[in-house]
């Protein structure tokens, strides 16, 4: 082909304005937008997240603002204009996209996961280093198309989608909202659903066809072993939701009728195709954190992970049947009765390998001899937070109890607490258990705790009493409620705030570790510490394992 | 390659700018698919003139992306545990388009079984109408008639005899299945005069399925804007349809690379995995003809 511009780099043995050892300059753009080096591509997707992160937290800011108080605080615009109480439900979809598919998905699958999956199973890179790179560069594109769908007309004048993370029609149909918002946002999906797909067939592959001699799957690091599932899941769900999406956009602009009862459609439909990729995604989610939490338990209570055949074996489980309770989020579209009893049970049974992975952090924790360094904290403060996601999961897993609860706060705290409270705490414990291994500078211990335990309080001050204003019966989605739900709203925003204040912390720990640049050990956490990263310099060399490590007969987890 | 002492067999691949082109290809594309549907930006709706800037990009970019890994095979990087994850690539690719076929086979499925539902429970009162869509086959909307509702009356679906054109189309597909076999078993020996000339046989059996569909969709008694029928017909064969024009092109593609002596005994992954994506193409297709086709058919009448 004549379009083949290849560009490559000095040969660099060891240069010292590059970060870590080799590799060109950090300041060369080129080793950013062009890069084939999973390392790099997995700090890409940090500082994506990142990036992601803060807005979507604004957005969550913008809602506990307005909810501090009964009554129209802040989102009281003329109809049809920014500001107006259209704007505060595209504010609660925003934050919801953005936090599940721009934050939590690219930090812990493609941050985590591209840096350290490779390292733990003895690979030099990822299987296919250039669609890694893709897999990167798809999100910001698609993240600058959600938010340009909050700018262009939703319905009418108004402007943004509102209807919901879950884009159900009829709101997200031409009834709904019938301005290119809702279109850029179904393009949006299908470019990070691209992604995600790319991104997850790479970590297959390289966990099945990569791993150093001796590293049987059956000794692989229960991180790894969290991808892989992880990444199962989203190559079986994402094109499903794919497939509804692309539904979705030709009954808005070519007239189909696979959702609109005028044609003989039905929406329900969609609501089946969503969540039998929605569920799967909820665990999508959270694995890669049980990986994360499996290795922090076991290297700060000194002692190998509690039964760790069962942990990977539960996780697989875990994945299995996340494919087949699906409904339990539509008990209240008139399912009949049968069905609902069989989704009741198979949702209970996850609570079955679920509590085998508690059970088993609890039991490696045992006789340990623990170390409350901040990692730990925060896995610790995840496991009984989780715990309490878990348990109230539980309590909506029963139809009868649902149909009062569905769409209530109660809902909104459940899933906060596994994901706000668990899914970004596991991300929190990764970043500070792997800071130095990334960055090759140690963190801001005192600012990090400070973060952890203004982050602790926060957030559960946010979603405890949201509970407690979901059982009285407070809908989800509302820009105002009634007076008697005014004092735990007025607690829970009190918590946003102390929230802000653990944010400031990280930002500003992180800033200082920056100035600071205390030189990172090869292993600060000592022998327990077992997977092949922290065998390597901190930070690792920009090609690591020019020569395979052999793994030999004690596990690598 | 990369520097220092590689004592590997894996690829480290060279940084590559084609990435990061496609993804803004993609995204350009996109801009311009919600201008031609909505209008955007002062662009007026309607104009498929929108779409052809991130198409043009896209394109550009396939060629430089896939250049590239061309020359990667013929300079020797393609080692033996790099062609297994290549091959793993393409079987979990594969795998996520069967999956996306789900999605159209579940609509389907959920309208040919429980369509006889849409008349139970309380909405039938207030909207008679819904009696229409419980019979079968379902009413079209859009080719006019009487008044939809109230009892029928207006025009219905008309469903394809399965035994006619869509058969023919079944044999060819299943033959083309043979003659992509004959290539791989005939380049696999060496015999490249083989491999060609059942390349070219597949190349042209798939453009005339392609045709036959045109063909068929031009007679359809039905429309993709008049029912659920219709939707979930034209959207799981034109969806196959589509992928059975991408497989054409992908082993034309293969043809053209044989015909420079692209390809060897030993070097043509490409041409496997146009074939596995071509037997993919064909089984979907068997599903399509088995439950789309004739199973309504028997089971329901049409």
């Amino acid at each position: 082909m004549s379009t083949e511009p290849t560009i490559k780099y000095e040969a660099v043995a060891d240069d010292h304005h590059g970060g870590g050892t080799g590799g060109p300059s950090i300041w060369n753009p080129a080793r950013w937008l062009c890069s084939t080096n999973h390392k790099d591509i997995g700090l890409m997707y940090l500082v994506f997240a990142m990036f992601a992160g803060i807005i979507g937290f604004t957005l969550s800011g913008m809602m506990r603002f307005e909810l501090m108080e009964p009554g129209l605080q802040y989102f009281t615009g003329e109809a049809g204009s920014w500001g107006d109480r259209h704007t505060y439900n595209v504010v609660t979809t925003m934050h919801g996209l953005i936090m599940i598919f721009f934050m939590v998905m690219p930090a812990l699958i493609g941050g985590f996961g591209n840096y350290f999956v490779p390292i733990m199973i003895g690979a030099p890179d990822m299987a296919m280093p250039r669609m890694n790179n893709i897999s990167f560069w798809l999100m910001p594109f698609s993240f600058a198309l959600a938010v340009l769908s909050m700018f262009v007309p939703g319905h009418g004048s108004a402007h943004g989608f509102g209807g919901g993370w879950v884009l159900y029609p009829p709101l997200s149909s031409l009834i709904g909202h019938n301005g290119p918002s809702m279109d850029l946002l179904i393009l949006s999906l299908h470019i990070a659903g691209i992604s995600s797909i790319l991104g997850a067939i790479n970590f297959i592959v390289t966990i099945l066809n990569m791993r150093a001699p001796g590293m049987t799957i059956h000794k692989m690091p229960l991180f790894a072993w969290a991808l892989l599932i992880t990444a199962f899941l989203l190559v079986l769900a994402l094109p499903v939701l794919a497939g509804a999406l692309t539904m979705l956009l030709t009954d808005r602009n070519f007239g189909s009728k696979f959702f609109d009862p005028a044609g003989g459609g039905d929406p329900i439909m969609f609501q089946h195709l969503f969540w039998f990729f929605g569920h799967p995604e909820v665990y999508i989610m959270i694995l890669p954190g049980f990986g994360i939490i499996s290795h922090i338990i076991s290297t700060f209570s000194k002692k190998p992970v509690f039964g760790y055949l069962a942990m990977a074996y539960a996780m697989a489980a875990i994945g299995f049947i996340g494919f087949l309770v699906w409904a339990h989020h539509m008990y209240t579209v008139g399912m009949g009765v049968d069905l609902k009893a069989y989704f009741v049970a198979a949702t209970m049974v996850i609570a079955v390998p679920t509590g085998v992975k508690i059970f088993s952090w609890i039991a490696t924790m045992w006789g340990g001899s623990i170390e409350f360094k901040l990692p730990m904290l925060w896995a610790m403060a995840f496991v009984f937070l989780f715990t309490v996601g878990g348990v109230t999961g539980v309590v909506l897993a029963n139809a009868g109890i649902d149909h009062v609860l569905h769409d209530t706060y109660y809902v909104v705290a459940h899933f906060h607490y596994v994901l706000s409270l668990g899914a970004v705490f596991t991300l929190f414990a990764g970043w500070y258990y792997w800071y130095e291994k990334m960055f090759g500078i140690k963190y801001n211990a005192l600012f990090g705790h400070l973060h952890f335990w203004f982050m602790f309080v926060g957030t559960n001050l946010i979603f405890f009493p949201q509970h407690f204003l979901g059982l009285q019966g407070m809908p989800r989605r509302y820009v105002d409620y009634a007076d008697g739900f005014a004092q735990w709203n007025y607690v829970s925003s009190i918590g946003y705030m102390i929230t802000i204040v653990a944010m400031l912390f990280f930002f500003v720990g992180l800033i200082l570790s920056m100035i600071a640049r205390k030189k990172a050990e090869a292993n600060p956490w000592g022998e327990y510490a077992t997977t092949l990263e922290w065998t390597l310099s901190s930070p690792p060399p920009f090609h690591q394992f020019n020569e395979l490590p052999v793994v030999k007969n004690e596990a690598g987890h | 390659m990369a520097h220092g002492a590689v004592k590997h067999d894996y690829h480290l691949v060279n940084p590559s700018p084609w990435p990061v082109l496609t993804s803004l290809g993609l995204f350009i594309m996109a801009l311009g698919g919600v201008a031609y549907m909505k209008g955007l930006f002062g662009l007026p709706q309607g104009n498929l003139l929108t779409l052809v800037p991130g198409f043009l990009i896209i394109v550009w970019t396939l060629f430089g992306w896939w250049g590239e890994c061309i020359k990667e095979s013929r300079a020797g990087d393609h080692t033996p545990v790099v062609e297994m994850s290549l091959k793993y690539g393409m079987i979990l690719f594969i795998a996520s388009e069967v999956m996306f076929f789900v999605a159209w086979f579940w609509s389907f499925f959920e309208m040919v079984i429980f369509h006889g539902h849409r008349a139970t429970g309380m909405d039938v009162a207030l909207y008679p109408q819904l009696a229409d869509w419980s019979s079968w086959p379902p009413p079209d909307i859009a080719l006019g008639g009487e008044e939809a509702g109230h009892g029928g009356g207006f025009h219905r679906v008309e469903t394809f005899d399965p035994f006619g054109l869509p058969l023919i189309n079944t044999l060819i597909l299943l033959l083309s299945g043979t003659t992509v076999t004959w290539a791989h078993h005939a380049i696999a020996q060496g015999d490249y005069k083989g491999t060609k000339l059942g390349l070219l046989f597949t190349v042209l059996l798939g453009a005339l399925f392609s045709a036959f569909q045109v063909l068929e969709y031009q007679h359809a008694h039905f429309t993709y804007d008049g029912s659920l029928y219709g939707s979930a017909f034209f959207m799981a064969t034109g969806f196959h349809g589509a992928h059975v024009v991408i497989g054409t092109i992908f082993l034309f593609v293969c043809l053209m690379r044989m015909m420079v002596g692209n390809m060897t005994v030993k070097n043509h992954l490409g041409f496997e995995f146009a074939a596995w994506y071509w037997h993919f193409v064909d089984v979907v297709w068997l599903f399509l003809f088995a439950f789309v086709y004739i199973a309504p058919r028997f089971t329901l009448g049409g």
